[in-house]
């Protein structure tokens, strides 16, 4: 499979979920587990350009397929793209663990819907579990990122 | 919480998946979106010896009308059905059901064959299906049959189908001229699985009476429940307030559903009863402004 574009190759049993070959196979350690029954978001990837949960893939699925993780998102080492810089300037996050998969959803959205209303953000948030922030300076960062995308 | 092990094939044709279900059908499942299989492996409340994985097969995952019918491959994708502006157009009901299914990742792999052979009783698309008269289409090497939602749900995760059948398609009529649909649920989350819903779809004729009533219930018992004492009590009302009220007590009489720590049986059937009076009232409003 390619995952953000660099070919990782594996032999692996088919029960290896998704999740635990982009951390321990692939050595991706920014996708988190939280709670490995696909209801808190924390381990959303990008299949195809969709996110999905990858504790709910077996990784022999994602066999020939594109993954997009949460190290693919930013231009170099030392900048954050602009949703990522969004989420640092609005306090988004605060232990950072639900982060990663919030900013898969959330990245994937945009695409999908570049001017969306907070309502809209609320309703595309709703499958990613956030126990620190409150959500409402993740909506904040994502309508900010919205308006920097489009202008 | 990792998933015990399992043989695994992912055939890229029907032909090849029939031949395995044919050869392992009594100790293997079928893994289409793998949205609910997948939490219940996890677990271990669920070990399967085999896996077939039909993914790999492209054929399965289409959306087309045969005379005036929608016709939805097994494995199409729930965001597929969601945004399909044919569906939204002839099939309302359908679209504004997938909207309470899960979240935009379990939406993005979850199927439509998966949800139906699965028949969790709490899950949308079952009782949307119920309510619009759906029928699907199932084969196995043994041969091709059309199975109705009657005869199809039959128990909590239990239904008609053999070991060696799969899922190939959901036929869903199309509504008449002058009705109007609704999809009502209340969940503690949005995302969650229902306490309790309805599936309805009422037809006026030109006069402004009820020609035809379908009610079916999410969370009222084993399989989705078809309302039919309380359908046939709406025929020739002018579906006003008392008369929807009336249908939506009659509609829940007997139900027992499961009561448990989210809602007891009583709480169960009160709710069933407003979402019930909640989707006649919508698919009323919506049915007058059709004709």
């Amino acid at each position: 499979m390619k995952i953000n574009g660099r070919a990782v190759e594996g032999e692996v049993e088919p029960r290896l979920l998704l999740a635990d070959f982009i951390r321990d196979n692939a050595g991706l350690t920014g996708t988190h587990l939280g709670c490995e029954h696909g209801v808190c978001g924390a381990c959303t990837v990008q299949l195809d350009g969709h996110p999905v949960r990858s504790c709910l893939i077996f990784a022999v699925q994602a066999h020939g397929h594109q993954v997009a993780t949460v190290e693919g998102m930013a231009p170099s080492d030392s900048s954050l793209n602009t949703l990522q810089q969004a989420f640092h300037e609005c306090h988004a996050l605060q232990c950072g663990f639900c982060t990663p998969g919030i900013l898969m959803t959330m990245d994937a959205f945009l695409r999908e819907e570049p001017d969306p209303t907070p309502e809209r953000i609320r309703s595309a948030l709703g499958g990613n579990l956030c126990r620190c922030t409150g959500y409402q300076n993740i909506i904040t960062a994502v309508r900010l990122a919205a308006d920097r995308l489009n202008c | 919480m990792k998933p015990a092990q399992f043989e695994y094939d992912d055939p890229e044709t029907e032909e090849e998946a029939l031949d395995l279900l044919a050869r392992h059908g009594d100790e293997c499942k079928v893994l289409a979106g793998g949205q609910s299989l997948v939490p219940l492996m996890n677990f271990r409340l669920a070990r399967p010896a085999r896996l077939i994985d039909i993914n790999r097969i492209d054929s399965l995952s289409y959306i087309k009308r045969e005379d005036g019918r929608l016709v939805i491959g097994a494995m199409t994708r729930h965001t597929h059905l969601e945004r399909a502006a044919e569906v939204a157009q002839g099939w309302p009901l359908l679209t504004e059901a997938i909207g309470w299914v899960g979240h935009a990742q379990i939406r993005n792999r979850g199927t439509i064959g998966g949800s139906v052979a699965h028949a969790d009783p709490a899950a949308e698309l079952p009782a949307a299906f119920t309510a619009l008269d759906a029928s699907f289409q199932v084969r196995s090497k043994r041969g091709s049959r059309t199975i109705g939602w009657d005869h199809f749900f039959v128990s909590e995760f239990t239904t008609a189908l053999a070991p060696d059948e799969l899922v190939m398609a959901v036929e869903v009529p199309a509504l008449d001229p002058g009705s109007g649909a609704a999809f009502v649920e209340y969940a503690r989350r949005h995302g969650d699985f229902a306490l309790g819903g309805a599936a309805v779809t009422l037809r006026l004729g030109r006069d402004g009476h009820c020609e035809k009533a379908t009610i079916a219930l999410v969370s009222a018992g084993p399989a989705p429940v078809r309302a039919s004492s309380a359908e046939q009590q709406l025929r020739g009302s002018t579906l006003d307030d008392s008369s929807i009220r009336a249908a939506s007590v009659e509609a829940v009489k007997g139900l027992r559903p499961t009561s448990d720590l989210h809602g007891s049986t009583e709480y169960r059937i009160g709710l069933l009863r407003t979402m019930t009076e909640r989707a006649l009232t919508k698919a009323a409003q919506r049915a007058r402004s059709s004709t």
